[in-house]
């Protein structure tokens, strides 16, 4: 308790280049664009993949690959390939680490829609690109929504790494504190990025109350 | 119409699901496929939609062979009813069965007034249309698909199995809707079902498939129960296929006899003296009141109001089957049937007699 009274009652790690609000907007830049790459990668595919059926290898791959993956690892090789400088080292390893959630969940939720569904929305009349967007996408989302969830909070937490190649972010309180024994800067970073990621799920919690369907998530009462 | 000229699916894994099929659904009738599960009704009807693409042969629609016809177009000119429904979750009702409609660009208001007034066509309560499927029983569901189907009033309904989910009592009621439908709308309708007595109810004419894809027999329901053509199309008949052709037998040719009624307000001294067996007791409306046996009738004063009177049945002269009267026959212990019309006023009595007279001329047609 001691330890976050010291770190968030102190007015210099408020302000400055060191500060909270700044060590805060670096990870949210780290976290959301890398995000937000992975999603324009894996969201797209996953679609395609599961509508087709086409490459579903790649997913399985993916899926594997996101496990046997050392993120630090991977920072450190692309820091060594291309320097130090940018935030682009520390994105590599991000994106290569939230695409397989949202790849694996993209493609499942589409693959595991009811095949009668999809049956007869092309019985309708619907054509294909109809049934991936009117029907399939609609009906999967709470599927799509969990795996960018996922992604998102893997990413918030693994982001701090990036204050071992000595970029920004909450990473830094954590690895500062700890190289320099002052404990309430570690304890304190690690709160920050509980809290984000709290946060995180809150945000997706409000996405999907208001994208998914009532009739999907069967959460409307009967009038 | 449509029409089924040689038609033969084979699947890439060599299955044969229908073989060399020809048989002709003409306009406005409700045909069906039946036969036993396997026997490729469902492969046959998802031919004409094109979910499915014949490996030879043609199926026409009015003339065109379906397989120049781009599907998405096709289908939207085809109302297709499936078992499981298969309405969309995450659409209110209306929306579902506005579904086509809006492919077809209508105005998204004209496409709604439209859902709602095929809800009720279809017998739902309007107020549904803001609930979403879960929210809806088997046979609710049910009735939306078929709502659905209509919406942009396609000529052509194919129908697979829609009744087959929910239980016999709903079942009874979907298959009287749809007559009813049909009656005013004279669709095309292609019916798949495994259940004869199913296919005899909705069918004008019933197409018996047997495994492997063959047709084994197309027929008018009667003439399918009084002249099964093979083995197979008698065996999947089933029992009582002599008692269930009385159903297609109409009622109206039975004799009918007149001088077995007496009015209620008739003294019972004056009706104990008749020869007959039987009288039905009619009120002042002519309606039925039960049975009296003038044998049997009290030594006393006053009127029929006063003695009690056995239990009777009717039928509907003109509308009801052989099979109705000779139920009528079954419930009361005169053994004689009334005769009434639309309104329920007894226009005479059938005799078991007359009835054995009815009976016996099916049966001599039965010799071929
Ligand atoms: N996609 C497919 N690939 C291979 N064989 C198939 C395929 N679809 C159906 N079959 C086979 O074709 C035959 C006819 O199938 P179909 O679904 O048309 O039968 P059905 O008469 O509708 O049966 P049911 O009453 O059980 O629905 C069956 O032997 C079935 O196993
Ligand atoms: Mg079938």
């Amino acid at each position: 308790m001691n330890f976050l009274i010291d770190f968030f009652g102190n007015p210099a790690n408020w302000s400055g280049p060191d500060g909270i609000p700044l060590r805060f907007a670096e990870h949210l830049e780290f976290t959301g664009l890398s995000l937000l790459i992975a999603t324009l990668i894996a969201v797209p595919l996953g679609l395609w993949i599961g509508h087709t059926g086409r490459g579903a290898l790649v997913v399985v791959l993916s899926a594997n690959a996101a496990r046997a993956l050392p993120t630090l690892g991977l920072l450190v090789l692309i820091v060594l390939l291309m320097g130090v400088g940018s935030t682009a080292p520390v994105l590599v390893p991000l994106i290569a680490l939230a695409v397989p959630p949202i790849l694996v969940n993209t493609y499942e939720g589409i693959r595991g829609v009811d095949p009668d569904l999809r049956d007869a929305a092309y019985g309708m009349g619907l054509r294909g690109g109809q049934v991936l967007g009117r029907v399939l996408v609609p009906v999967a989302l709470p599927l799509i929504l969990l795996g960018l969830r996922t992604a998102a909070i893997q990413v918030v937490a693994t982001a701090t790494v990036a204050a071992y190649v000595g970029l920004g972010g909450l990473g830094r309180y954590i690895i500062d504190g700890l190289a320099t024994l002052r404990y309430e800067l570690t304890v304190g970073g690690a709160v920050l990025v509980g809290l984000l990621a709290l946060a995180v799920q809150g945000l997706f919690a409000l996405i999907q109350r208001v994208c998914v369907s009532p009739g999907v998530s069967r959460r409307r009462k009967v009038r | 119409m449509i029409t089924f000229d040689g038609v033969t699916k084979r699947y890439p894994d060599g299955t044969v699901a229908v073989d060399d099929l020809s048989l002709e659904a003409p306009t406005g009738e409700i045909t069906v496929l039946v036969g036993p599960s396997g026997c490729g009704k469902t492969t046959s009807l998802r031919m004409i939609n094109r979910m499915i693409d014949p490996s030879a042969g043609r199926i026409l629609l009015d003339g065109v062979d379906v397989t120049t016809v781009d599907p998405p177009t096709l289908r939207r000119g085809i109302g297709y009813v499936i078992q499981q429904a298969g309405l969309f979750p995450h659409r209110k009702i209306v929306d579902n069965v506005a579904t086509v409609p809006y492919l077809l660009g209508w105005d998204r208001k004209k496409a709604q007034a439209r859902a709602m007034e095929l809800l009720e066509r279809v017998g739902l309560d309007p107020g549904l249309a803001g609930r979403y499927p879960f929210q809806l029983s088997g046979g609710q569901q049910q009735r939306v698909g078929v709502a659905r189907a209509l919406a942009a009033d396609p000529p052509v309904l194919l129908m697979d199995e829609p009744f087959s989910a929910v239980d016999p009592i709903v079942r009874a009621s979907l298959q009287d809707e749809l007559l009813r439908l049909q009656s005013e709308l004279n669709k095309t309708i292609v019916f798949v079902t495994h259940d004869i007595d199913e296919a005899v109810k909705l069918g004008d004419r019933v197409a018996v498939l047997r495994v492997g894809g063959r047709l084994a027999q197309l027929a008018a329901p009667a003439e399918l129960l009084a002249e099964p053509a093979d083995d197979f199309v008698r065996e999947f008949l089933g029992r009582d296929r002599g008692i269930r052709r009385l159903s297609f037998v109409p009622a109206d040719g039975l004799r009918l006899r007149t001088d077995l009624t007496v009015p209620v307000s008739a003294e019972v001294s004056s009706v104990r003296g008749t020869a007959e067996a039987w009288l039905a007791v009619v009120d002042s409306g002519g309606r039925p009141l039960g049975w009296v046996a003038p044998k049997d009738l009290p030594d006393s004063g006053g009127t029929l109001a006063e003695v009690p009177a056995a239990p009777y049945g009717t039928f509907v002269r003109g509308r009801d089957s052989l099979r109705a009267a000779l139920d009528a026959t079954l419930l009361s212990p005169s053994g004689n049937a009334l005769a009434v019309d639309g309104s329920g006023r007894v226009e005479g009595v059938v005799t078991r007699e007359a009835l054995d007279e009815a009976l016996a001329r099916i049966a001599e047609d039965a010799r071929g």
